[in-house]
């Protein structure tokens, strides 16, 4: 640490002007005889706000080091070492900075334009980073670390049917498994028994969505309805929600920090509408109508805006107030199956943190605020992002505040893409494709990070752990996988289904795994 | 109007008797009765034809019972729930992949362990030797008889060299030899023409095993890769059995059903 001298000129408004020459006037051989750099810590959330001073360091400066100094007194003024993740030219540093400077722009060169750069460096004298201070990106990483789950503790029988969905409850107390077999079973984790089967429908439970303060479970069927249930005690908050004309395809609630009693829920339908239910008066309370096809699924953003998507191709975003459809979005050439965005694991958590702790009624309020604070500190200064995936065989990453052109179109997948999936910190986004792989995306830019290839069925759902550092695949081919997101590779194999597996969701906690499918049997991971 | 119409216009006008109906009722009533009496008093020919009338009547009555009694039934099956599950993202695709998917449901794994044995063609008439072989005569006096030529369908394998034909005892005509099988699989209700890998069991004789003939009944091994199988541990299947349903040497084609 002593090589570190801290510059008392503010270079801000210089260094930003010169972000982007830096790359087409530092060559490789340059870099590699350059021992030190001079740096810059820039903030990734969106805002690109610099902290601290310039600096200079030496050209083997190692992640580790970089953490210290940036958790230092002269930076972040941490009590504590938090981790944080460092990236140069959006190429992440895993060891040095002088290796990952040198990929980043290896990467950045065609071989056409590498083999000119070689002969004009022989003659030429080049500038390099001291004259603009090399920008390190950094974000922060999760506090906690998710322990990879290795081994099946459950298999719960009770089923009689494939299960078609299962997700875990905002507080990772219990886990709700909707079924062709008409009910909802709620299971409890601790005793890994079950609760309550919820019987009430009358044809296959296709969508089980808990609500934000874990209170309530809401479940759409193939026959049209939508019923609430009370996760403590098992029964109908009211009465059926009828009103649609086809079946149910997805549920979404109102976000915890707009309004704490949870009330209003929105349901999108194969008859082309979205509803907005009020749940306390078992009634609906309007109807979104627009989309020309069977809308595929629904969210409810953290700022009143209701996204969806469908098999007409289009995206459409919804005022709640104004009841109205506000823009819509063109991009993809075929049906549009799933939508992810950006905040949607801090809105799905609600009313809690990484803690779990307890809900109390007299804390709704508090809990409100804390939550709106978890909100904000995820979007950063950043707009809602969405992700779209299609039939098409792409992706398409949107920010429909700014514009309503997409940022980066996503190719690469060879099949349907059935299923995508933001990380719970925003940054990366995993898609799986009907052609056996799953894939993961940059978020900021929409950049091809990797391929995790291994099942031999398609994919049908992923899930991310809380610290997305781990993300859970199932298939058709009757396993589930956990890869490790590092390095891209294959941590464990999940065997033990004895067909299809419909549904995958790692639990908000991190301790557990949930996955059914089509023989009927729900299975519980663990470490 | 036609002239003898006058009865009908006399209806229309005035409308029927006060105990027209009650009438008519009673005579339906008896007519039964009356049929009886016809059916005992007729003989000969006008017997003959009466009650074939009557037969075909009655076999028309009894079908339009059976098809009052089917519609009841389908009506108590409205209130069950359908099997076959999917999730809601399978829903529009359904049909599009569902004729090649193969899984091993708990219900395919059951019977599996029960009746391993159980197969479509349990028993099979033995053929005699005469049937099976052609013999052929050799030796420049063709008084030599001890080469046979097999009559039945063959599979013979990819990596297989014919002895010196001088000296070759069982002779495979080419024409009757296979590669391909149209394989059944018995849940889903569909075929796939797949490559034989070789014959597992002859059950007329194990000399026709190791040669390779296909005979109604036989077991064969056939290459499923292109349906993709997998086993509960995630692995693909490639190799599995399937029993031959039919003649292939009368049919000039192999139909199997999979043993599952």
């Amino acid at each position: 640490m002593s090589k570190r001298k801290i510059d008392d000129v503010d270079t801000t408004n210089e260094s930003s002007s010169k972000e982007n020459t830096l790359g087409s006037e530092v060559t490789p051989s340059v870099i590699e005889q350059e021992t030190k750099y001079f740096v810059e810590l820039v903030k990734g959330d969106g805002s690109s706000d610099k902290v601290g001073g310039t600096l200079e360091v030496d050209a083997h400066f190692e992640l580790k080091q970089l953490n210290e100094l940036l958790n230092s007194e002269h930076f972040l003024n941490n009590d504590q070492q938090l981790p944080y993740s460092f990236f140069v030219n959006d190429v992440e540093i895993k060891d040095n900075i002088r290796d990952t400077l040198m990929k980043s722009i290896q990467d950045q060169l065609t071989p056409q334009a590498a083999k000119k750069l070689k002969q004009k460096e022989k003659g030429l004298n080049f500038v390099s980073t001291q004259d603009a201070p090399l920008r390190i990106t950094f974000f922060p990483q999760a506090l906690f670390r998710v322990r990879p789950v290795t081994r099946c503790t459950a298999s719960l029988p009770g089923h009689s049917e494939a299960i078609l969905s299962v997700s875990f409850s905002p507080d990772g107390t219990s886990v709700a498994s909707g079924s062709g077999d008409a009910t909802v079973r709620l299971w409890d984790l601790n005793t890994e028994m079950p609760q309550h089967t919820l019987q009430g429908h009358t044809h296959w439970v296709l969508c089980v969505q808990w609500s934000p303060d874990g209170k309530k479970v809401a479940s759409g069927g193939k026959d049209n309805i939508v019923k609430v249930w009370w996760a403590s005690n098992g029964k109908k908050t009211g009465k059926a929600l009828k009103g649609h004309k086809k079946w149910v395809t997805g549920l979404a609630w109102e976000p915890f920090h707009a309004d704490s009693s949870c009330r209003r829920l929105a349901s999108c339908s194969k008859d082309e509408t979205i509803r907005i239910w009020d749940v306390s008066l078992s009634k609906c309370e309007f109807t979104l109508s627009g989309h020309s096809k069977g809308v595929t699924s629904v969210k409810w953003g953290g700022d009143g805006t209701i996204y969806s998507c469908a098999q007409d191709l289009t995206v459409r975003l919804w005022n709640v107030d104004s009841k109205s459809c506000t823009k819509i979005l063109h991009g993809h050439a075929h049906w549009v199956n799933h939508m992810t965005m950006s905040t949607e694991y801090i809105l799905r958590k609600g009313a809690f943190d990484h803690e779990c702790v307890p809900l109390e009624d007299d804390k709704l309020e508090e809990r409100r605020v804390e939550a709106k604070a978890r909100y904000d500190d995820v979007l950063g200064k950043n707009p809602v992002r969405l992700v779209t995936c299609s039939d098409d065989h792409t992706l398409i990453l949107w920010e429909p505040a700014v514009s309503d052109k997409p940022i980066a179109r996503m190719t690469g997948h060879q099949g349907i893409v059935n299923h995508v999936l933001f990380s719970p910190d925003g940054r990366m986004v995993a898609s799986a494709s009907f052609d056996k792989s799953i894939k993961v995306w940059d978020a900021r830019n929409g950049k091809f990070m990797m391929t995790l290839r291994g099942h031999v069925g398609p994919v049908y759902q992923v899930s991310w752990s809380g610290d997305s550092r781990l993300l859970v695949s199932g298939s058709k081919d009757s396993t589930a996988k956990v890869w490790d997101l590092s390095n891209g590779r294959l941590m464990c194999d999940l065997p033990g289904h004895y067909d299809e597996v419909f549904s995958v969701d790692w639990s908000p906690d991190g301790q557990r795994v949930g996955s059914g499918g089509k023989d009927r049997v729900l299975k519980i991971w663990r470490q | 109007m036609p002239q003898n119409e006058h009865i009908e216009q006399h209806q229309r006008r005035h409308g029927h008797k006060p105990d027209h109906w009650e009438v008519q009722r009673k005579k339906e009533a008896r007519v039964h009765k009356n049929r009886s009496k016809m059916a005992q008093k007729l003989f000969g020919l006008k017997a003959k034809l009466y009650n074939k009338k009557r037969y075909t009547e009655k076999v028309q009555m009894k079908k339009t019972m059976k098809m009052h009694e089917q519609k009841n039934t389908e009506e108590k099956n409205d209130d069950a729930i359908p099997g076959g599950a999917v999730p809601v993202y399978l829903l529009d695709r359904e049909g599009m992949s569902r004729a090649k998917i193969l899984s091993n449901t708990i219900k395919q794994k059951r019977k599996e362990k029960a009746g391993k044995w159980a197969v479509p063609v349990p028993k099979v008439k033995a053929l005699t030797e005469d049937q099976m072989f052609t013999i052929v005569r050799s030796g420049k006096r063709k008084k030599k008889v001890w080469k046979r030529m097999i009559n039945k369908v063959s599979f013979v394998g990819e990596n297989f060299t014919r002895k010196p034909p001088k000296y070759e005892r069982f002779i495979r005509p080419m024409a009757l030899r296979f590669k391909k099988a149209h394989v059944t699989h018995p849940e889903l209700k569909a075929t796939f023409q797949l490559p034989i890998i070789g014959v597992k069991k002859n059950p007329q004789s194990h000399m026709y095993t190791t040669l390779g003939v296909i005979t109604k009944g036989s077991v064969i091994e056939v290459n499923v890769s292109d349906l993709g199988l997998v086993t509960p541990t995630g692995k693909v299947v490639w190799g599995k059995y399937a029993q031959v349903t039919n003649n292939p040497e009368l049919d000039g084609c192999i139909n199997a059903v999979l043993l599952v």
